[in-house]
């Protein structure tokens, strides 16, 4: 019967999926298998006359695992691969939940698993957090920028105006007489030497 | 008397910037990739000695230079010799050249960043294929973390040769990391960035590159900072200082990246072992759970002499596993930041949180170096009166992001990323070997070496040592000749060049040759910085003879 047309290869990792709460395979699991198969041909239009006894295993391995064949009423002939397969598709949930697998641990060989799909956002979460550091950026940009113009406005027309040197990438400030000057002033250098701190914030001779 | 020059506000700052410059991603994926490749810890014994020898006595050369100047890297070097302008200007055309390709790095980075807010972590799985049997067959052939990087991020194409168009998606980042880049230089330029490069084999050799590069002489980033300096600063110390503190977050980031190597091996190991048992548990029918790592081989024999025509059908597919292979295995560079760290930090508990902090800090490191580099050029713009006259420095600085970011984008195309290993491998190597040997042969020889020790004296206060002096005047030339030597004869021996695109049929890197129009851009990167020195040297003279009809003395 192994490899025959309408067989399938069923194969069982019963202690990878459950560990120390494993059970042993025996006939009775077997019957709940065989029981399992016949519910998900009965679901199939037309056949919903298959019995347990219709279906039929053989060559159970140690691994676990074994072959078997659903037959008709009549147990001449065997039921078509084809249907076989849509059927323990459609119930593979209720299949591997009766046993405690998964897709994985309980392996149909020659019925592959529908597997589920990514959920896709409708907005992918990167262009959310994208378009949040995005927006903050841009606005400290244009900040920066006005009040830089408003600086120099206001230099051009008060240049004894004193001025904070606020943002937290402008590291560098000039300091004369103690007042701290804004870098874009281009008055030219007169620096009282008088002011020499010990700390040297002032530019020294 | 000369317009009031910005200074940093305690040295402390300096020290800092200086600091952020020169530590970088070169620290976190070149240097662990040497010290596996050359033994390990042994590999400190040449680092040491090269740091010793060459990266301390040039990077305080730097320092002095731009403290004693005054100056942006092009100031600084007219200043020592009119005929020398040019070596400033080389710094510059190289830091461009940095500044066109690296903050791509960045992009990269907060796009990982931006999709470490998932669970799952979208490179820890492989995405289905058309009809949801399995998964995707490109990602099935290389892993997770490979397509992930190959194909959702840099959807690369098979070869340079097929462009490509402009993907979005990186180009978006790009944007991001060049406003985020503008937004810190918009107001003043002290950030420093860190620069990292290399060649080839030979651990001395390699030790010595690593210092240069580690420490980013020659791109004019150190003369920049320094210029901002008090006159009558420290900077011998704070060269010592961080030069100290570069190394030892290159030898500290080494210890985290090799025990990210160890739990990937293991973790590969495990994995492979574990698809060997499942073969064999399979093949032969045992009993779930019988086959385990540790009677493997045993099992494995007693089946190769028991069945031995179907064990012989199962022996190709079975991979031999070994520990020692997959700690063999190292990469460096993208490779390591974007594939290997990823894969182990999906294998960890709370993946999200060490990916987000992971890339959070590549970002602070790119970053820093960007700014570095950004205040290369932007300060000898801002210093010469034409530029700085016309336009305030807001719009230098956006007009400098701007064209940069706007070449940055042939980097986001889907050869980009092979473009981009061009820049990364043949920008920056030679013109800084030749722009530093230039720059120490200058400043010992031709502005003299007993006048830049009379002038630093009358500066900081304090007398020069004699090693500096015999540092500058002769081991650290010499290096830096043998070191050139060496890159010429290794590129000139190994003929043609290759590359290593990725074949998205097999999933893996394939070797291939570069088209003769990649070999040009590769030969102009190298000339057009090369070329700046001597060009220069010959227009002033020129300009020289022509004004006073006579030969000009040497500076």
């Amino acid at each position: 019967m192994p490899d025959a047309e309408n067989a399938f290869k069923v194969r069982l990792s019963i202690r990878t999926a459950l560990g120390d709460k494993a059970y042993a395979w025996d006939t009775n699991e077997e019957y709940l298998f065989k029981a399992m198969v016949a519910f998900s041909m009965r679901k199939v239009p037309n056949r919903e006359t298959t019995e347990i006894s219709h279906v039929l295993l053989c060559n159970v391995t140690q691994r676990v695992s074994f072959w078997f064949v659903v037959t008709d009423p009549s147990k001449n002939h065997t039921l078509p691969a084809v249907e076989i397969q849509s059927a323990i598709r459609m119930n593979r949930n209720r299949i591997n939940s009766a046993f405690f697998l998964n897709d994985q641990t309980l392996e149909f060989l020659k019925i592959p698993s529908t597997l589920a799909p990514p959920t896709d956002p409708t907005m992918p979460i990167w262009m959310i957090i994208f378009s949040v550091i995005f927006c903050i950026v841009i606005v400290a940009v244009m900040l920066l920028i006005f009040s830089g113009i408003r600086q120099r406005r206001r230099k051009s027309k008060g240049p004894s105006e004193v001025d904070d040197t606020e943002d937290k990438c402008e590291n560098m400030i000039t300091i004369e007489n103690g007042i701290p000057c804004d870098p874009l002033d281009t008055k030219g250098g007169h620096i009282n030497d008088v002011f020499m701190t010990e700390d040297e914030r002032l530019t020294p001779l | 008397m000369e317009k009031s020059r910005p200074l940093w506000a305690n040295p402390l700052q300096f020290v800092f910037a200086c600091i952020s410059y020169a530590v970088g991603l070169g620290n976190v994926w070149r240097f662990p990739y040497l010290c596996q490749m050359y033994g390990g810890g042994s590999f400190l014994v040449p680092y040491l000695v090269m740091l010793i020898v060459e990266g301390m006595p040039l990077l305080y050369l730097e320092l002095a230079v731009g403290q004693r100047m005054r100056q942006g890297s092009i100031g600084a070097w007219k200043t020592i010799s009119p005929y020398l302008g040019g070596v400033g200007l080389a710094s510059v055309v190289v830091s461009f050249f940095l500044s066109m390709y690296y903050n791509i790095i960045n992009a990269w980075a907060f796009w990982y960043l931006f999709h470490s807010f998932q669970d799952p972590l979208p490179w820890s799985v492989c995405p289905l294929n058309d009809n949801h049997t399995g998964y995707d067959e490109e990602c099935e052939k290389a892993s997770s973390t490979q397509y992930f990087w190959y194909r959702k991020t840099l959807n690369i194409s098979p070869s340079i040769q097929d462009s490509g168009r402009v993907q979005w998606e990186p180009a978006l980042c790009l944007v991001l990391a060049w406003l985020v880049v503008y937004l810190c230089v918009l107001r003043g330029t002290q950030s420093t960035g860190k620069l990292e490069q290399l060649a080839n084999p030979k651990a001395w050799i390699n030790a010595a590159t690593q210092i240069f590069f580690s420490l980013g002489l020659g791109f004019g980033s150190l003369i920049a900072f320094a210029s901002y300096n008090e006159p009558s600063n420290n900077c011998q110390k704070h060269a010592i200082i961080v030069s100290l503190i570069n190394s030892s977050t290159s030898i500290f980031a080494s210890i985290v990246t090799f025990s990210i190597y160890g739990f990937k091996a293991t973790f590969n190991y495990e994995s492979c072992l574990n698809k060997v048992i499942l073969l064999l548990t399979n093949s032969f029918d045992l009993e779930d759970g019988f086959l385990t790592a540790s009677n493997l081989e045993q099992v494995k024999g007693y089946l190769a002499s028991t069945f031995p025509g179907k064990y012989s059908e199962v022996l190709p597919q079975m991979r031999n596993c070994s520990l020692q292979a997959e700690l063999a295995t190292a990469v460096q560079g993208t490779g390591l930041s974007f594939i290997v760290y990823t894969e182990a930090i999906k294998n960890m508990e709370v993946s999200q949180l060490w990916s987000v902090l992971y890339f959070f800090m590549l970002l602070m490191l790119g970053i820093g170096s960007m700014l570095g580099n950004t205040a290369a050029i932007l300060t000898p713009l801002t210093d010469s009166k034409v530029v700085s006259s016309h336009l305030p420095k807001e719009a230098i600085s956006g007009l400098v992001c701007l064209v940069n970011c706007v070449i940055g984008l042939v980097f986001t195309m889907e050869s980009g990323n092979y473009w981009f290993d061009i820049f990364n491998d043949y920008a920056a190597t030679l013109s800084l070997l030749l722009i530093v040997l230039v720059e120490t042969i200058a400043v010992c020889y031709v502005y003299g070496l007993r006048r830049f020790e009379s002038d630093l004296e009358a500066m900081t206060g304090r007398g020069l040592n004699w090693y500096w002096k015999a540092m500058w005047a002769g081991v650290s030339p010499l290096l830096i000749v043998s070191l050139f030597v060496f890159y010429l004869s290794d590129y000139i021996l190994t003929g043609t060049l290759q590359y290593q695109a990725w074949d998205a049929f097999q999933g893996q890197l394939v070797t291939k040759d570069y088209p003769p129009y990649a070999l040009a851009v590769i030969g102009l990167l190298v000339a057009s910085s090369i070329m700046c020195i001597p060009l220069v040297a010959l227009g002033t003279f020129i300009t020289r003879c022509l004004k006073r009809g006579d030969t000009p003395p040497a500076a």
